[in-house]
């Protein structure tokens, strides 16, 4: 026989002790719980901050309100203010920055992606493009003031939207590069050794066939970064974007007020008509932004269409 | 038929023709095609390099006019000092950073307090716990959170969460105060803790889930004592992140915390002036450009902030390719 006794199950020490299961689980409902709630509470932050927002400048918002130029309180106060330099600054500073941004950008994340060599250099743009990415933009406002308002204290763009823009482009360039560099590396390989085994040339790998087949999430990774141009606040103020001006820029050399700077100005001053008007801005604002979303949307929807795998 | 005789005349005559006619256009055609290859990499080369030359020009400027400020203001000082007093005249002032930067971490501090415990559990919900249905909702929520100008919390701070949630609870609060401007960055970054610690999450190995359901761990017990120490690395690098971007953060801080200076931050319902809010409230406020003390001191808190985000930069990217080596 064997040396080793066969025991009965009820016998074993612990078997017959009370189960801590069921404290267990009401512990993993509880947390269950807790993680909901967590999440439920974002979604609920983000429904009272619209719904805030929509609340406060729902009341001021009117047609006028895009044509009129003027932000002083008393044109707030008869009625008579608007967004309209703000709108038309904010929007150049779009197209500055898109314009210089998004070629070199993707310039850029060809090289990285399809021409680079794995070198020394290659690393370095690489380490530095994500460095870069974590910059706060108060620091780009302040490259901005240093380099393209006055070039180590030498006259050169002034207060203008120029400078405000490739300010801004710089700001997006990292964030472009990341995007359109993801955008590339998500193209199967096939494709290009394919290309190369027909004798394309490494442009005409990367023109014909790579960059259609990446082109809707370069798009939507480029649209979505240079979009934050119109969001952004302190790094054009410390750029020299202008509060008081009331004149739309009508050349990249003039000045310029961009919407959010004019939200801001409005939003520290102290009556509540100000605070009201600031809150249409944010309307208009969000509009912008929504629409150039809705754009991005649009675009890689079309071109995911075009292509088949 | 007319195959077999063009191949016969291609192996009779193939030295010559290939040689004379044929080679020479070709040759032609791949010399200006190497030549404009040669070019767009050029061109490429320097779309990449023009990244350096923004952290070049980045460092040149504020190292520039930092050694301007540090010709008026003592190094010493400027490190030791724990009264930040600026004026026209550097004389005038008193300029020590250290009120500065622990107003700077008081602000990111209260907002990691909030983003941190939220964004991780939203997370943990997202990885483990949601059926994907859930996830196609509440993801683009948090992408939209992420996406909205700060400018608008800022907003949502002065005009919301103090006047009609924390002064609820205290009165004495003041308009402007660090918990209000720090509650609106916590808001600002529970996305980006959330969608990175998720990140870091799924790519924990099913493998390590299925081993603690066999030993009959319940998903929660999964979570907190597999799941999360597994990606432990990954989430301290999006809390590092975080801590970054609430620590350059600008907006918030200058519409909710107010521009209130002199010692170092005591009192969490008082104002306070962080680095970033300095810089905006001397560039906003008047006409300073060029020549005083107050204008080079800009560039020496953005030299100063420029080397803390690195930092905290570096250490997330450490630890986020150890995160990777894990399970590669």
């Amino acid at each position: 026989m064997s040396s080793v006794p066969i025991t009965p199950d009820s016998e074993i020490q612990g078997l017959g002790a009370p189960s801590n299961l069921p404290r267990r689980k009401v512990v993993g409902a509880i947390g269950k719980g807790a993680f909901i709630a967590a999440t439920v509470f974002a979604a609920l932050i983000l429904v009272t901050l619209l719904a805030r927002i929509l609340f406060q400048g729902i009341g001021a918002l009117d047609m006028d309100l895009l044509t009129n130029r003027f932000t002083s309180n008393n044109a707030i106060n008869n009625g008579t203010a608007g967004f309209r330099t703000g709108i038309i600054s904010s929007l150049w500073l779009v197209l500055i920055t898109a314009a210089f941004a998004i070629p070199v950008g993707v310039g850029a994340a060809i090289y990285l992606e399809e021409y680079a060599p794995d070198n020394w250099f290659t690393k370095v743009v690489q380490v530095n493009v994500s460095n870069l990415s974590g910059v706060p933009s108060v620091v780009y406002g302040l490259l901005g003031l240093g380099v393209f308002v006055s070039f180590f204290g030498f006259n050169f763009l002034g207060r203008s939207v120029l400078a405000g823009g490739l300010t801004l482009g710089l700001l997006v360039l990292p964030i472009i590069i990341i995007a359109a560099q993801e955008a590339l590396r998500a193209v199967p390989s096939s494709l290009r050794e394919a290309a190369y085994a027909l004798g394309a040339t490494p442009w005409q790998v990367t023109w014909h066939h790579v960059l259609p087949a990446a082109m809707s999430g370069i798009l939507t990774g480029t649209i979505l970064s240079v979009a934050r141009a119109i969001g952004e606040t302190a790094p054009v103020l410390v750029a020299g974007a202008a509060t008081a001006i009331t004149l739309a820029p009508s050349d990249p050399l003039d000045g310029y007020s961009p919407l959010p700077l004019q939200v801001f100005d409005a939003l520290v001053r102290p009556q509540a008509s100000a605070k009201e008007f600031a809150a249409a801005g944010i309307i208009i604002m969000m509009a912008l932004l929504l629409t150039l979303n809705l754009i991005a949307i649009v675009l890689r929807e079309r071109a995911n269409r075009k292509v088949r795998w | 038929m007319e195959d077999t005789l063009k191949s016969t005349a291609t192996v009779e005559s193939a030295g010559v023709v290939v040689a004379e006619r044929v080679r020479p256009l070709a040759v032609d055609g791949r010399r200006s095609r190497a030549m404009s290859e040669r070019i767009i990499g050029m061109v490429l080369m320097i779309c990449g390099g023009l990244s350096i030359l923004t952290t070049a020009g980045i460092v040149a400027v504020l190292i520039f006019e930092t050694v301007e400020f540090f010709r008026m203001v003592s190094v010493w000082e400027y490190l030791t000092s724990t009264t930040w007093d600026p004026a026209r005249n550097a004389s005038a002032g008193e300029w020590g950073v250290l009120p500065l930067i622990s107003a700077t971490l008081a602000y990111a501090l209260v907002g990691l307090l909030l983003s941190v415990p939220v964004g991780l559990a939203i997370a943990i919900y997202l990885s483990e716990y949601a059926p994907p249905a859930i996830r196609s909702v509440v993801k683009p929520v948090l992408e939209l959170l992420a996406g909205v100008p700060t400018i608008v919390y800022g907003f949502f701070a002065l005009t919301f969460l103090t006047p009609q949630i924390l002064q609820r609870f205290d009165s004495t609060i003041g308009i402007f105060n660090v918990l209000a401007g720090g509650l609106a960055i916590g808001v600002l970054t529970i996305p980006l803790v959330a969608s990175l610690s998720e990140d870091a999450m799924r790519a924990v190995p099913r493998s390590l889930r299925e081993g603690a359901f066999a030993l009959g761990a319940t998903r929660f017990e999964t979570s907190m004592r597999v799941i999360l120490p597994a990606a432990f690395s990954g989430v301290v690098a999006s809390i590092i992140l975080a801590l970054g971007r609430a620590v350059g953060e600008t907006m918030i801080v200058v519409i909710a915390g107010g521009a209130q200076t002199g010692g170092v931050p005591t009192n969490l319902f008082a104002s306070a002036q962080s680095m970033t809010s300095y810089i905006v409230n001397v560039l906003g406020g008047e006409a300073s450009r060029g020549g005083d003390a107050r204008y080079y001191s800009l560039f020496a808190i953005g030299l100063t902030l420029l080397i803390i985000t690195l930092g905290l930069n570096l250490i997330s990217r450490a630890l986020i390719r150890r995160f990777r080596e894990v399970y590669e």
